[in-house]
């Protein structure tokens, strides 16, 4: 079992938790599908297919979405056991804003911390402080302007959020396409237009300034929320996620390994129609899905 | 130069952006044709396990481990040189390597992502200041073979000094991350050392 607690520091001239180790591996992940698992088999299975990472958690999103009720942090039980199952960095969500909820996942040394907007959000003002972390962490975006103050609270990893737990792919592309599109238009805007862009997206003028320069993100950019196939993943790195977190659409669907694995290849060879077409073989059902309109709950109007 | 950069899954654009830099030509390798008139190879950071398993499903494990074994220079940065050392400890009871470095190389040996760490290393060989080093989840070196140099270690998890930056002829490994430093003098060393 791994310590709870890293070890000391053995030398003085070594430095943890900067932001360059916490986006570093964000971008160890890229071209990658990060998995959400429930059991430490589950975890194993995850693993053998191919997964970068594992996301710990006690139900999937459409079973959250189904049971109702406060969706809290995992028990640390449950961690110990998938940390103990794989050799796959692990993480683990914690609710908007909890940040107790989140000392104890760095206690326990997961690996990435998700405040995540599946889960019940703790407070209704303020996001975690996440430069108080020596644990990276990643957060959800419906926008340019979420994104980058999720950002200057210090995560190292954004994910589109699209719609968690229904199978259906069409809130990630909306999000995709709005911070992609807005990060294009960015580029093309005058140094005095950068002051309005600021002004209209709510963030930091600094961090717009960046984005005008590079015409990227500074922390990487991956999807979650929907992805049930293998030409989904393809769809959403085509678009320009650079990873893709895949939920509910493994384990709810008829062959989880089967599944998992094509659609490990699908995010490598995702400009691949040839190599797509024949991952996508008969893999069974997927998840049966919802379609948005339906629903009654949408997570990814919670955050701001 | 052509220099193929494994593309299976990992920091693949930034070893890319340093070789454009330097003045090579970046290849990105993702199936066996890809690898036609390729002259050097570099295997990124990323995940090991999933970039072992995407080298069986893409037929380039073959062709790639041919190409390894004829001499063909390499670098392998963190998963990288797991993937080239000849045994790994910690990974999956079916994980394979490339042995083109006499290395037996643990996974994960500083623990956990929150004992990830920047520090400067003294480098056998390279002139200037201290090489500033980044390490992710890094492996560590636990045995070097006969044929290998050691230009740099550090102290692992129990205080045991390790090699973390390591050549065989034409083939280097690094446990830490020189493309993300802004540091690319172990590039340079890579690409003038065919």
């Amino acid at each position: 079992m791994p310590e709870a607690t890293p070890a000391p520091n053995p030398a003085p001239d070594r430095v943890t938790g900067t932001s360059r180790v916490k986006r570093g591996l964000a971008e160890m992940l890229r071209g990658g599908v990060i998995m959400d698992v429930v059991t430490a088999e589950h975890a194993k299975i995850a693993e053998d297919s191919g997964a970068v990472a594992v996301m710990a958690l006690e139900r999937v999103p459409a079973d959250i979405r189904r049971d109702g009720g406060v969706a809290r942090m995992s028990d640390p039980a449950l961690i110990e056991a998938i940390q103990g199952a794989v050799t796959v960095p692990v993480m683990a969500k914690a609710r908007i804003g909890h940040f107790a909820e989140a000392q104890v996942l760095e206690a326990l040394a997961v690996d990435y911390i998700d405040e995540s907007e599946v889960l019940t959000p703790a407070d209704e003002a303020y996001h975690i402080d996440k430069w108080a972390f020596t644990v990276p962490f990643v957060c959800g975006a419906t926008n340019l302007g979420e994104a980058l103050r999720r950002l200057s609270e210090g995560a190292a990893m954004i994910r589109s959020k699209g719609e968690a737990g229904t199978g259906n792919i069409v809130e990630a592309v909306r999000h995709l396409r709005s911070i992609l599109g807005d990060m294009r238009r960015i580029t093309q805007a005058d140094s005095a237009e950068l002051y309005g862009w600021a002004k209209q997206l709510q963030a930091p003028v600094a961090l717009v300034q960046e984005i005008a320069e590079s015409g990227r993100l500074p922390v990487p950019l991956f999807c979650a929320g929907g992805i049930a196939t293998p030409a989904d993943a393809s769809l959403v790195m085509q678009l320009g996620a650079e990873a893709v977190f895949v939920g509910s659409g493994i384990f709810k669907s008829s062959d989880p390994a089967r599944r998992a694995r094509a659609i490990v290849e699908a995010a490598t060879h995702y400009r691949d129609a040839h190599i797509l077409a024949k991952v996508s073989k008969g893999l069974g059902d997927p998840m049966r899905g919802d379609d948005i309109a339906t629903l009654d709950v949408k997570l990814a109007e919670r955050g701001w | 130069m052509k220099v193929g950069v494994l593309a299976l899954q990992g920091d693949v654009r930034e070893h890319s952006q340093v070789l454009a830099e330097l003045g090579a030509h970046p290849v990105a390798v993702r199936t066996p044709e890809d690898l036609t008139g390729v002259d050097a190879m570099v295997l990124p950071g990323g995940e090991s396990t999933t970039i072992s398993m995407l080298l069986d499903s893409s037929g380039l494990r073959r062709p790639l481990g041919a190409r390894l074994a004829e001499g063909m220079p390499a670098l392998g940065t963190c998963a990288g040189m797991v993937l080239l050392a000849t045994e790994v400890l910690d990974g999956r009871p079916d994980q394979e390597s490339f042995g083109a470095i006499d290395l037996t190389v643990r996974r994960n040996a500083f623990g956990r992502q929150v004992a990830s760490f920047e520090t400067d290393l003294d480098v056998a060989g390279l002139s200037g200041e201290a090489l500033h080093a980044v390490f992710i989840r890094a492996p560590v070196v636990e045995r070097a073979g006969p044929a290998v140099e050691v230009l740099a270690s550090v102290a692992d998890s129990q205080g045991v000094p390790r090699p973390v930056l390591c050549r065989q002829g034409v083939v280097v490994a690094a446990a830490f991350h020189p493309e993300l430093s802004g540091d690319w003098r172990v590039h340079e060393m890579f690409l003038a050392g065919r």
